[in-house]
């Protein structure tokens, strides 16, 4: 489907895709951004409240941020290969809740969806609506390791 | 050896200055290529005709940045044990090539956890603000420390 604000539905959700989260990626991410030793080092990581080395929760979330980005780039593909006018991206005002319940620890595979949840139009920015969706990563074994609730613009359609 | 910060050494109320950081084009759009290659975040002709019509950081990276500046200027030597999330993040401006964003560090609750008793958990607002002044993000958290002495304060 689409993602024009009209076309958007409450309840609606989407899987995003799924990333494997390798040792080399875990450090390289947290040398660069959050080099805490239990991101770091293996012998550190055993000795922190987690047990074992970790994904950075920043890590987690950016991964969400780029699945999410290229299944906007597949809806506004279709939309074009189809003869329609594809959606402008819209920028988002900031998130709330964003919680990192359970650690990523190497090899761990994150399957990660968003869940539409309100949407509303806007007298200030026309052309654009506001939508709130919720947003989760969940490991192999079915265990959440992030989740947060995210505000982000959305085009209307022009007629 | 610096001296190590625990949990006892965060004081409620003090705002703590974090960091100082150019932010360079290159460093916006490398990013971008890898976390949120959206027009507006890799290419300034690109982002003419979007919503912003310039090229801007992604939030995300403006979030890296502070937890970098973070982890410098206060985490390197400290006995943290990490967070388990954030209550709310603001975007409030968008950060540019060029520009130079400094942080801020300010606990506004500190408590004993009930459960574990070497651990001590800090409410913590954390802002980013540019050369110019303007607030550029916001955000609330929760983070863990260790206590130097567990059973002297409750």
């Amino acid at each position: 489907m689409s993602r024009f604000y009209e076309d958007i539905e409450p309840g609606h959700k989407i899987e995003l895709g799924s990333h494997k989260f390798t040792r080399d990626e875990i450090i390289r991410f947290a040398e660069r951004f959050d080099p805490q030793p239990f991101h770091l080092d293996e012998e550190a990581a055993k000795a922190s409240l987690f047990g074992g080395l970790c994904a950075s929760g920043w890590h987690t979330a950016c991964i969400w941020m780029r699945l999410m980005v290229q299944h906007e780039q597949r809806l506004r593909e279709e939309l074009v290969t189809s003869g329609q006018p594809a959606f402008g991206y819209g920028v988002s005002p900031g998130f709330r809740d964003l919680a990192w319940p359970i650690p990523v620890y190497v090899g761990d595979v994150i399957t990660y969806t968003i869940e539409y949840l309100e949407k509303r139009a806007l007298r200030s920015r026309p052309g654009w609506g506001l939508l709130l969706h919720y947003d989760e990563g969940v490991n192999q074994n079915g265990e959440v390791v992030m989740s947060m609730t995210t505000n982000l613009f959305v085009a209307r359609r022009e007629d | 050896m610096p001296e190590t910060l625990y949990w006892e050494d965060i004081e409620v109320g003090k705002t703590i200055a974090l960091g100082e950081k150019r932010v360079e084009k290159d460093e916006i759009i490398a990013f971008a290529q890898e976390f949120d290659p959206q027009p507006f975040h890799l290419d300034a002709q690109a982002a003419k005709g979007t919503m912003i019509g310039e090229l801007i950081a992604s939030g995300w990276h403006t979030n890296v940045m502070l937890m970098r500046m973070l982890f410098d200027s206060l985490l390197k030597d400290s006995a943290s044990l990490g967070s388990g999330g954030l209550e709310e993040v603001k975007w409030l401006e968008a950060v540019r090539p060029g520009d130079v964003i400094r942080g801020t560090y300010t606990c506004l609750e500190s408590r004993t956890s009930k459960s574990r008793p070497g651990i001590g958990i800090c409410r913590v607002v954390c802002e980013v603000i540019n050369q110019d002044d303007q607030l550029v993000m916001s955000c609330r958290l929760s983070q863990f420390f260790r206590r130097r002495t567990p059973d002297d304060r409750q």
